[in-house]
């Protein structure tokens, strides 16, 4: 069996009295693409950002291959629950097993191509910087962008963007790579070359999970999907079953607000 | 008195203006960045008695607040004013009243940045400090160097409010002389001279703005 990436089991998170996420269980194992569908508003974004501790949770286990970064226990009043992250050092490490691609790229604007996809590893993983120009620059070549190493985001369009944002995750070598709706902010023609990339790293075994919105995209790059709405997991499943043959009215109605 | 004299005599004003201008910015930039901490400080009453402080910086006169700091050691704790006294006084008014309307620059520099920047930096594993000084700082930079520049000039023409503590800069010897010698062409030597300063700073700061044209 495939050894487990991530394994997010009951997790709940709220905004003040709003209830995004309830009682959430997701698992990734090594070389899984998992994509995630839904309406706006369903919680697919807090998902991962609860994921990538980019909001705390407010209850569940967050757990990243051995290591526990989020666990819940139970107060002794038997009711209140406390999250308990684990400490500063061994949260830097739990860190280093992910990456996220934004929807809006958020690359650096002030530092050029090359040294938006450099800097982490030679900064916080401390690496050799010729080791690490060498793969940067490979990155950018898988990427179609050798050319524009020595320029600045601003001149490139959204799409270049996009890839370089996707290779400055892909250079901290993480273990499994988010994406939240990387197209979204997309021209259709961008859109293209972006899930061609994406597509390129499902085959290469890259471990993914991906918010899309992009339904026939989701439909073959993944080997799993997950349909959430209204903070729960409605249906998850083999691709060709949850698009051809959904189980729950839910999806079905979801699905064909997409065809139509 | 000829023009040459009095340019000689006018020239030690200007170069204590300088003094002042310079040592003010030279205090004042980093304070207000130390203002901007003490604000932001999640230990409530350092951050509430920082905006007390700018609050006062920015609601009273400078004119004011140097008469403050010359005579407050006197009327208020009883201390004895020395000579010395003047341009230290001079120089903490200026120092602290330049270091709340830079804070206050900076702090809206620093809100203006997209919370994106500092996710992307979080999620690549980057501390707070790394974070702050290698992605936003640069940034927050480029963005405020315009409110910079407006408030730098506006130092180089209040440098003249010294002369309310009677300082021989450029602006009280100018007075002095034109009573004196009952004569105009003091004040048009020091507009002179406040002009070709605030060009000079508009020259650099230029310079500055264009140096980190390179990105958007
Ligand atoms: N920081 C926040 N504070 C308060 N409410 C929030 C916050 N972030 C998200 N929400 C709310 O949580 C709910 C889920 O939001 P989320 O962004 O996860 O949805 P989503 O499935 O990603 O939607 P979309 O497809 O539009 O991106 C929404 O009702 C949203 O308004
Ligand atoms: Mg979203």
């Amino acid at each position: 069996m495939e050894k487990t990436v991530l394994r997010m089991t009951n997790i709940e998170k709220h905004f003040d009295d709003l209830e995004v996420l309830k009682d959430i269980n997701l698992t990734v194992n090594n070389g899984e693409v998992v994509s995630i569908i839904g309406p706006s508003g369903s919680g697919k974004s807090t998902l991962l950002r609860c994921a990538t501790f980019l909001e705390k949770i407010d209850g569940g286990e967050i757990v990243y291959l051995d290591k526990t970064a989020a666990k819940t226990r139970v107060l002794s009043d038997g009711v209140r629950k406390k999250v308990e992250y684990a400490g500063k050092s061994e949260m830097k490490e739990i860190k280093k097993c992910f990456g996220l691609v934004f929807q809006q790229f958020n690359l650096f604007p002030h530092l050029s191509v090359l040294r938006n996809v450099m800097d982490g590893p030679v900064e916080v993983l401390k690496r050799n910087r010729k080791e690490v120009e060498q793969e940067a620059r490979e990155l950018l070549d898988k990427m179609g962008l050798a050319d524009k190493a020595d320029t600045y985001p601003c001149n490139l369009s959204g799409g270049q963007q996009q890839r370089v944002a996707i290779a400055r995750a892909l250079a901290m070598k993480p273990e499994v790579l988010f994406f939240d709706e990387p197209t979204s902010a997309l021209d259709p023609e961008l859109t293209i070359e972006v899930l061609k990339i994406i597509r390129k790293l499902a085959e290469e075994k890259m471990t993914m999970v991906i918010v899309t919105h992009e339904m026939s995209f989701a439909e073959g790059v993944s080997n799993r999907v997950i349909f959430m709405d209204g903070g729960v997991i409605v249906e998850e499943g083999d691709p060709k079953e949850v698009f051809g043959n959904p189980k729950q009215e839910r999806t079905k109605q979801f699905l064909k607000s997409y065809t139509e | 008195m000829t023009f040459s004299t009095m340019l000689r005599t006018m020239s030690s004003g200007m170069l204590r203006t300088l003094l002042l201008f310079i040592l003010t910015l030279a205090g004042s930039i980093p304070l207000g960045m130390i203002v901007v901490f003490l604000k932001k400080s999640k230990i409530r009453p350092i951050s509430w008695l920082t905006k007390i402080y700018i609050a006062i910086m920015r609601g009273t006169p400078l004119m004011l607040q140097l008469l403050v700091w010359y005579f407050g050691p006197y009327y208020v704790l009883g201390m004895k004013i020395t000579s010395g006294y003047k341009f230290i006084a001079l120089l903490i008014g200026f120092i602290m009243n330049y270091a709340a309307y830079f804070a206050e620059i900076y702090r809206s520099g620093i809100e203006s940045m997209p919370v994106g920047q500092y996710e992307a930096a979080e999620i690549l594993g980057y501390s707070r400090i790394r974070t702050f000084f290698k992605i936003i700082l640069p940034q927050v930079v480029k963005r405020i160097l315009p409110a910079v520049t407006n408030e730098v000039i506006t130092l180089v023409k209040d440098t003249s409010l010294a002369s309310a503590l009677a300082y021989q800069e450029v602006f009280s010897l100018a007075k002095q002389i034109s009573a004196s010698q009952t004569s105009f062409l003091p004040f048009v030597v020091a507009g002179v001279f406040y002009f070709v300063a605030n060009y000079v700073v508009a020259i650099v700061m230029g310079r500055i703005e264009k140096s980190m044209q390179y990105y958007k």
